[in-house]
């Protein structure tokens, strides 16, 4: 049967299973978007092209599925830019469709042409330039599975215009072709037998929880080997809420803002059972004195992630959820108590220090706040951030215990990832209570989405922690460049003005006695709700482990009397 | 020190961009590729020519990250093994009819030949290894180089062997490579 290419994307993209793509339309992509008309999906139409990549990716990680975003050529191609590197940067399995001129008219410098496989190659797994209407088969096909297999990661299809127009017989492919693509599913044997024999010699071990437990869907997996053994497990940023908060074995997080008895416990590990992690330079801090006493061991499904950062002894190459089924029957039962024992005495110093347990002292302070909302919504809600110190302070204070509700731009870092990621997160999981946590730095960066939540009825809550500072880079100018503030003090719009020029309901509060009256008032009101708190403006994100320092040299809060 | 790759990749449009640009992104310096079809249409094959400060430990990751390209199908490392090695090189040299003579004993030395002769110049064509080409470039530039084109080194292993792949995972994976390799931490 005979159809236009634009046709075969769709009849493509249906058969993948998607129900919402994100995106901007304009001249190179006109076909697509009439062709759109004949076909079950609900296009959400954005503000800005990086939005649409972030919601895309925020739908993806709270569905698991892959997410679709979509722009023309030219400067709408390279709006997508930001979000296909967080995409990249965080592993999460995005389809990104860009209109291009015709093939014709390629390197002529044609309105709105813009090299954008070029462009996007080391920031995509994989992306391809469609110049004919019969390669959108199978290239669309493959696209979406190369997006969501072995470690996930984004894939662009630029597609020409005249590809877009064209008619080519249409077949769906049953299968991919991809003969250099074969990610490992299991780990080898004597691979496994290697680890093994570190297990066993282990008085200390830790487990270091990545991303990649939540990919690989194998929380429940992780939990039965972590019980069994007795190891106690520390989370990345994107790796909380692969084992429960809860969990008497739970160490948080580690690393640059990690908790103080997580980062001494890998220090003085014996044996480090890497899961899904990379090694960032965020959780080791200076490499040369990383976890200096441990074995490691590395189960990861990327090998050029093995050995890149930290050597390891035995690399486990293989999805995660096999690797780990694999070794359950292989490894006994331990009980660890001494080692248990000696990191909570390391976390019972530490707490002494914490603000939880300051006094109200009548200001608004980010992890109170966040401890509040988590109370209030019983720590079930969806919960997504911006990047800065309130990122760190939700990762800190919002307790995940189930997985995929945790959704941060962590390898990348991108401001203006929070409300975007909401939309997209809400797109996933209608019923479920959304909450994007913002600086007001980020929050401006793509509050024009607001508009797009509210045109879709976008039930997401938006809480601002405004300190009028782009707080965390003033952290660093007050620790590091002896308080020289340099570019940080920023002056905010009425956010509640804003917020209700969108069509937005806001509040702004204070006070800490009126924070959960406000919390409670946005769970009630339907649709997207903004809160502004104005916070203590110049706290900072404790502990804190200086770029480059070792991992257990953590300036820790002071002391309330020395503050 | 050099370390010399085969890697088979898809052929289609780009894949030797895609293959130069991981190159400058994790930043290895290439000494020389090429790239040229094989008996099958569908595979190309290249030799990479790496400058690997750190070894073996280099080598890995070099190998790790061309597996990271969709279209690349296989790679090997073939540095330590018995293979054979070979560059192509075009030298033209500025000589007169009347030192044609001591170009020619020199070509023959190297079992070189010249393939154009001018007026003011001959062109001499040489494969070999690298070591001896540049032995022969040594020789021919007292007598003035005008030009010089090379292939860059194309590498076949000999019999069955066919060099050593050193990805975790891979079926014929060695483990003690990976112990040495951990060994070599800095
Ligand atoms: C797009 C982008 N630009 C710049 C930065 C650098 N940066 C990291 S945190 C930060 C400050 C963020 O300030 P704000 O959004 O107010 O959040 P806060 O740290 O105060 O919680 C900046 C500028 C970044 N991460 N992303």
């Amino acid at each position: 049967m005979k159809k236009t290419g634009a046709e075969i994307l769709w009849e493509c993209v249906v058969r993948e299973g998607v129900e919402v793509v994100f995106g901007y339309p304009g001249g190179a992509n006109m076909p697509i978007y009439d062709a759109m008309l004949m076909y079950p999906v609900h296009h959400v139409l954005v503000r800005h092209e990086q939005g649409a990549a972030h919601m895309a990716d925020g739908y993806a990680r709270a569905s698991g599925k892959v997410g679709v975003a979509m722009a023309t050529s030219g400067p709408g191609a390279t709006n997508l830019v930001t979000g296909i590197a967080t995409a990249m940067m965080d592993s999460s399995p995005v389809v990104f469709i860009t209109g291009q001129v015709a093939a014709h008219l390629i390197g002529g410098d044609a309105f709105q042409e813009t090299d954008v496989t070029g462009i996007t190659l080391p920031i995509t797994k994989h992306n391809y330039l469609v110049t004919r209407a019969d390669e959108i088969a199978e290239v669309v096909t493959e696209a979406f599975y190369i997006a969501r297999s072995g470690r996930p990661g984004p894939v662009l299809i630029d597609i020409c215009k005249n590809a877009q127009v064209e008619q080519a017989e249409f077949a769906y492919p049953d299968d991919v072709k991809l003969p250099g693509y074969q990610p490992r599913a299991r780990a080898p044997q004597a691979d496994l037998e290697q680890a093994v024999r570190l297990i066993e010699k282990a008085k200390r071990p830790v487990i270091l929880a990545g991303h990649g437990v939540l990919v690989s869907g194998a929380e429940e997996t992780l939990t039965h080997f972590a019980v069994k053994t007795q190891t106690p497990v520390a989370s990345t940023l994107l790796g909380l809420g692969a084992f429960p908060a809860s969990h008497e074995l739970s160490l948080g997080m580690m690393g640059m803002h990690g908790e103080v008895h997580t980062n001494l416990a890998i220090q003085n590990a014996d044996l480090i059972l890497a899961l899904g992690m990379r090694f960032d330079d965020r959780v080791t801090g200076n490499l040369k004195t990383y976890a200096p006493k441990a074995k490691k061991i590395h189960v990861e499904i990327d090998p050029s992630e093995v050995h890149k950062n930290v050597h390891v002894d035995v690399p486990l190459v293989g999805d995660l959820k096999n690797v780990l089924s694999d070794l359950i029957p292989m490894v006994d039962e331990y009980d660890h108590e001494e080692w248990k024992n000696q990191i909570n005495e390391w976390k019972s110093e530490a707490d002494t220090r914490s603000i939880m347990n300051w006094p109200n002292d009548g200001k608004l302070y980010v992890p109170h706040l966040i401890h509040d909302l988590w109370e209030a919504t019983g720590g079930g809600a969806i919960i997504t951030t911006d990047v800065g110190q309130h990122q760190m302070w939700t990762a800190q204070y919002y307790a995940q215990e189930k997985p995929n509700r945790w959704i941060t731009s962590g390898g990348a870092g991108t401001m203006g990832f929070g409300l975007p990621s909401a939309i997209g997160a809400w797109f996933a999981n209608k019923d479920q209570e959304i909450w994007a946590v913002a600086g007001d730095g980020g929050f401006q960066m793509t509050q024009a989405e607001l508009t797009t939540a509210v045109q879709e009825g976008a039930n997401v809550k938006v809480a601002i922690m405004n300190n009028n500072f782009l707080g965390m880079v003033r952290q660093w100018q007050e620790f590091f460049f002896e308080k020289r503030y340099s570019a940080v003090n920023m002056l905010t719009p009425d956010f509640v003005k804003v917020a209700e020029a969108h069509g937005v309901p806001a509040r702004r509060v204070t006070r800490p006695e009126d924070v959960n009256e406000a919390i409670q008032w946005a769970r009630k009101t339907p649709g997207p709700v903004v809160l502004e708190f104005r916070v203590e403006r110049e706290d900072a994100v404790y502990p804190m482990v200086p770029a480059g320092a070792s991992l257990d040299q953590m300036l820790q809060r002071p002391a309330r009397a020395e503050k | 020190m050099n370390y010399t790759f085969i890697a088979l990749v898809e052929n289609k449009p780009g894949v030797l961009n895609r293959v130069a640009s991981l190159f400058r992104r994790r930043n290895f310096n290439i000494e020389s590729l090429a790239v040229g079809r094989t008996e099958n249409p569908e595979v190309s094959r290249m030799t990479v020519v790496v400058d690997c400060p750190n070894g073996d430990m280099d080598a890995h990751k070099i190998e790790a990250n061309l597996y990271k390209l969709v279209n690349v199908i296989d790679v090997h490392d073939v540095t330590h093994q018995p293979s054979v090695t070979r560059d192509l090189a075009l030298i033209k040299v500025r000589v007169g009819p009347e030192k044609r003579g001591e170009v020619n004993n020199l070509a023959a030395i190297f079992r070189a030949r010249i393939v154009d002769v001018a007026a003011d110049s001959v062109i001499v064509e040489a494969t070999g290894t690298e070591e001896k080409i540049e032995g022969m470039v040594e020789l021919l530039r007292p007598l003035g180089i005008v030009e010089m084109v090379r292939t860059g080194q194309i590498a076949m292993t000999r019999g069955a062997n066919s060099g050593i792949r050193r990805m975790p995972g891979m079926d014929d994976y060695n483990y003690e490579d990976d112990y040495a390799v951990a060994e070599m931490a800095p």
